[in-house]
């Protein structure tokens, strides 16, 4: 099953960090991500892209997962010589995790 | 119980101006909030400044008065605004010019500075997190830093009658708790009131991002009428409780789920949201669908407030020069992966060595790499080759090797384009509270 069968994403950008949400559109599915979506699994998924480490908070009062991805954004958007430089497609690029 | 209505009429610094006027005429609200600062505007706000000392608010600060004063001053609506950006002097004096043109009588507008830090942050020589060094030994020229100031100066503003507020840098959501502090009487240290305000704030502080845009997904996440989304009101009592809804009959949708993209939209540690009012605690907010375009939003919480404000701090980082060539038909992706070689090959032949290098096949690999792209062959492609680089001649060679491809490279390239920016980094630092006071200015009509 792909990600964007239960779930929907958003990314924002903090200097040189992204985060992407991982929201459950059911309540039920939320054990299914947070078993399924490891920070590690995350970490491999975008290995092109990520170069630091990538943190996951849970928020089991909405369903919803938070990872924070450091150094992912070629040096910020400021800097970045990237086309997407806020990495606002990376939200996206998540959704076709198999899980 | 008292409760009031607070629009979010922009969400950046060139958003659309249609859905706030549409906010001030129908949607019943005493306060219009325009959020348009992004990390990196107010350093390019000071650049238009030293070049010109009438300069460096935002550039539709004329545009957006024009179309909304006429009917705030009617309806009494307040607005709040960090469209001031490097300089909410004379961002004030066009807004009281504007004001007296459409024949406004007694109204008041107080304008908040005290964000400009970069004196104090020169002599005292403060470390950049990202480059890891203090300013003297990074080796760049420094533009601007700026302090996130909170609500304080904006509530003592409205207090004193404040018609409108023009800020600079302040936090984001700190526009949207000030008229929460000084409607409801919240005190700067209650944590919880001001914990909930700031939740509330973040939600509406990117104007239509909660309302549908940013969202729709077609067949997923479907969103009714995005060229004329309408843009969030939040109802807000007293305890801090809040509705989310929008004008009646405005595009767009407001649910549980647009309302929890946007609430983890731009944060880390949820149970620790930092701004210069109060630690935020989003951990246990929950959203109710009400009715239709209406959210509730409970469970807000804060604490204590920490004692360092956060800089940001800007500076010359070189420039990116940029070239794009586009190949079509059969073969198009091999005779694009043959030409962005050759610039890889020239580059190395002529010694030029930028601080960094991107080649990128859009329509292939150019937004996540290789692994993540393994799709069927497009029908075409567009080459493009960028690079960060010390002087601006050296930018200027990127594109020209990518142009030099028409007769010198693969067949059948066409459509190159090249350019150069100069690179306006940020940086960040934390520095002790007590370093920046904003201070209130008054213009009256």
């Amino acid at each position: 099953m792909k990600l964007r069968e239960i779930a929907h994403s958003r990314t924002g950008d903090k200097g040189n960090t992204s985060n992407i949400s991982l929201i459950a559109y059911s309540q039920d599915d939320y054990q299914t991500l947070k078993n399924a979506v490891t920070a590690e699994k995350v970490k491999a998924y975008f290995a092109d892209i990520v170069k630091g480490e990538v943190v996951r908070y849970e928020l089991p009062a909405i369903g919803a997962l938070n990872f924070v991805m450091y150094g992912a954004l070629g040096g910020g958007v400021t800097r970045s010589l990237a086309l997407d430089m806020h990495g606002k497609g990376l939200s996206s690029a998540i959704m076709d995790m198999d899980i | 119980m008292k409760t009031i209505r607070i629009g979010g009429g922009a969400g950046y610094a060139g958003d659309r101006i249609e859905p706030a006027v549409e906010l001030a005429q129908k949607g019943d609200i005493q306060y219009l909030v325009f959020e348009c600062l992004a990390e990196r505007t107010i350093a390019i706000g000071q650049k238009q400044k030293a070049a010109d000392p009438t300069k460096g608010f935002n550039e539709l600060l004329a545009d957006r008065m024009h179309a909304v004063l006429p009917t705030c001053i009617e309806k009494g609506i307040k607005i709040i605004t960090n469209m001031g950006s490097a300089n909410p002097l004379y961002a004030g004096k066009l807004v009281a010019e504007i004001a007296r043109s459409l024949g406004a009588k007694q109204l008041k507008i107080a304008i908040v500075s005290g964000d400009d830090v970069l004196d104090m942050a020169m002599n005292s020589d403060v470390k950049l997190d990202e480059i890891g060094k203090p300013i003297s030994q990074c080796n760049k020229q420094i533009i601007s830093a700026n302090a996130y100031m909170g609500a304080e100066a904006m509530v003592q503003a409205l207090n004193n009658g404040a018609d409108i507020v023009i800020a600079g840098r302040v936090s984001d959501p700190s526009l949207f708790l000030a008229p929460m502090m000084y409607e409801f009487g919240w005190q700067p240290d209650n944590w919880e009131m001001l914990g909930k305000g700031t939740i509330i704030g973040h939600l509406l502080e990117c104007g239509g991002q909660i309302t549908g845009g940013y969202y729709a997904d077609p067949g997923f996440k479907d969103v009714p009428g995005l060229a004329r989304l309408g843009f969030p009101i939040a109802e807000v009592d007293e305890q801090g409780n809040a509705t989310i809804t929008k004008v009646a009959g405005s595009g767009g949708n407001v649910t549980v789920d647009t309302c929890k993209e946007q609430m983890l939209y731009e944060i880390h540690q949820p149970d620790r949201y930092l701004t210069p009012d109060v630690v935020a605690d989003f951990s246990h907010v929950t959203f109710t669908q009400a009715g239709p375009d209406r959210v509730e939003v409970r469970g807000g919480n804060g604490f204590e407030r920490t004692n360092t404000l956060k800089v940001s701090v800007g500076y010359q980082d070189g420039f990116i020069g940029e070239g794009e060539i586009s190949y079509a038909g059969p073969g198009a992706v091999a005779r694009g992966k043959l030409a962005l070689e050759i610039v890889k090959e020239r580059f190395a032949l002529c010694g030029f060595e930028p601080e960094e290098t991107r080649y990128d096949l859009i329509g292939v690999n150019s937004l996540h790499g290789d692994t993540l792209s393994q799709s069927s062959q497009p029908y075409e492609v567009r080459a493009r080759v960028a690079a960060r680089c010390t002087t601006k001649a050296q930018a200027a060679k990127v594109g020209n090797e990518v142009e030099t491809l028409y007769t010198n490279g693969p067949a059948g390239g066409g459509g190159a384009t090249k350019s150069v920016k100069e690179i306006l980094a940020m940086d960040s630092t934390l520095i002790s509270r007590d370093l920046a006071t904003a201070t209130v200015d008054y213009l009256e009509i």
